[in-house]
């Protein structure tokens, strides 16, 4: 049973990525882009993380793909628009993408992955808290002055110059 | 958690017949179901009261039963079923410069936003579809996709009107997100999880106990996250994306029959999960406000949906008293008047926490 629901979300996952990638309609590979930030927190919920994928769909469903949507529509006479996916360079990129796919299949075949016991943690929220505030205080509080930084950035840009 | 219970009765039932997975997709099928069903009957009966309450707040009648032949029952109880057959039998239009796909997807993908929502909402102690550990971030997060759907529907009609209702409410939504977020951190603070249920078992014995009665801080958190869940429901005074003296119908303007009747059953649906989590995270969830006093299993399902519905009333409340906000207003309120409120609950719980209850 959960094998079938993981196949099910990893197939629905890697299709809308592809979708993603290959529809040459901005819009649609917006929302099909949806389909494939929930199905990565369908995967973190597979690995336990259960607050991982509640912030997945919290800051990429609600934050980013929402502001990404909205400029797509803001956009003047965006289905006129034609995205291009054609291939250039195509001996090139072959090489390259060969020599890639070798490199990962390597690095996914012989990393040394660390299995844990498949039994269910009590609730990751804590442990990520307990972390966030000890061992990882000084990082924590970079990243918030970094984003305060941007933020502030942004606001200044967006006024110009008045 | 139900699912479990559910399993458990059908094993002992049909375990010789049938392979556990089958059984464990159908405990997962029922309570969906089952959540399917109550939204469709909650939604009659509020639709049914907000005709009720609004005639009553405006000194009128409301639909009452007249006449002979084919009327809507006494006090016009049938009404909302004559409403929703009304909806179901309407022709479906689909505008030919809409953007078809997405004129389609909207719809379902609004009512999916407020449907798994209660997945999550604990109505009773051990009733409850799925126990999250993360249920109250959960319900915050998958709100989200009623901001996308709503933009995509005002995009997909090809309407200026669809359009301008889209975008008001996605900026609307997503600036209120922020408050109410805020104001649920206190909850989150004083009972020390995001689990519904646990939350809930920390406001135990009576209506002092309750989260709101914590300290002097929480009854501003409350009411900061009531009036930003009324923003992000777009209800009035709220109700800009839909203004109908401004925008026609906003959003679904250009939406009829049953394509119309999701947008609508999910507002109301919206309301009960914010409402019920309101309930959860302040007014002690199915706990009874006496300790002992009526608290049997049965009766918390009781005290959650009354609860609730005392939330909805008001809702409806004030949709019915209160003028529409103007789009500055709106946005002054809500950056300049709630989040600093938000913030200063926030230092002010801590605060008390650590001077008063440690």
């Amino acid at each position: 049973m959960a094998d079938i629901v993981f196949w099910v979300i990893s197939a629905l996952t890697v299709m809308s990525a592809a979708f993603v990638v290959l529809n040459n309609q901005l819009v649609y590979s917006a929302v099909a882009l949806l389909f494939t930030l929930f199905g990565t927190a369908g995967l973190y919920v597979f690995l336990w993380a259960d607050f991982i994928a509640g912030i997945q769909i919290l800051v990429y469903v609600g934050g980013i793909l929402v502001l990404v949507i909205f400029g797509i529509m803001l956009t003047n006479k965006i289905k006129s628009v034609r995205i291009s996916h054609k291939s250039m360079q195509q001996g090139v990129g072959g090489v390259v993408i060969f020599w890639f796919f070798i490199f990962l299949f390597l690095a996914l075949t012989k990393a040394p992955w660390v299995v844990t016991d498949a039994v269910e943690p009590v609730g990751t929220v804590r442990g990520i808290g307990v972390l966030l505030l000890t061992d990882y205080l000084l990082p924590f509080e970079i990243i918030s002055v970094l984003l305060l930084g941007a933020l502030i950035g942004a606001a200044v840009l967006s006024r110009g110059d008045s | 958690m139900t699912v479990d219970y559910i399993f458990d009765f059908l094993t002992g039932l049909l375990g010789g017949f049938l392979g556990s997975d089958y059984l464990l997709l159908a405990s997962m099928l029922i309570p969906c179901l089952a959540i399917f069903g109550f939204i469709t009957v909650y939604a009659l009966i509020v639709i049914y009261a907000e005709l009720k309450v609004s005639s009553f707040i405006q000194d009128k009648v409301g639909p009452m039963g007249q006449g002979v032949g084919l009327h809507a029952g006494k006090w016009g109880l049938l009404q909302p079923v004559a409403d929703a057959l009304k909806l179901l039998l309407k022709e479906d239009i689909i505008p030919s410069s809409a953007d078809r796909p997405l004129f389609i997807l909207a719809p379902f993908m609004i009512f999916i936003g407020a449907f798994i929502s209660f997945v999550a909402i604990p109505f009773g102690e051990s009733i409850i579809v799925a126990d999250l550990n993360i249920g109250l971030f959960y319900i915050l997060g998958v709100g989200s996709i009623a901001v996308l759907s709503l933009i995509l529907a005002g995009w997909a009609s090809n309407n200026k009107w669809s359009l301008y209702g889209g975008m008001r409410s996605a900026a609307q939504i997503v600036s209120y997100e922020i408050p109410a977020g805020l104001s649920l951190i206190v909850v989150i603070m004083l009972a020390g999880t995001l689990n519904l249920q646990d939350i809930i078992k920390y406001q135990e014995g009576g209506i002092f106990n309750w989260i709101i009665f914590d300290n002097p801080f929480v009854p501003i958190a409350f009411v900061v996250y009531f009036i930003s869940a009324l923003a992000e429901v777009n209800r009035t005074p709220f109700d800009l994306p839909e203004s109908e003296s401004e925008l026609v119908a906003g959003f679904a303007t250009e939406y009829s029959g049953m394509r119309y009747a999701f947008f609508f059953l999910s507002e109301y649906a919206n309301m009960f999960v914010v409402s019920a989590v309101a309930a959860a995270g302040f007014l002690g969830g199915w706990q009874s406000p006496f300790a002992g006093f009526m608290s049997t299993p049965a009766w918390g399902v009781f005290w959650m949906i009354s609860k609730t519905g005392f939330l909805i009333f008001v809702m409806i409340w004030l949709r019915w008293t209160l003028p529409r906000l103007r789009v500055d207003q709106l946005m002054n309120v809500c950056w300049k008047v709630f989040l600093p409120l938000a913030l200063i609950n926030i230092f002010g719980v801590a605060i008390w926490t650590v001077v008063f209850n440690s």
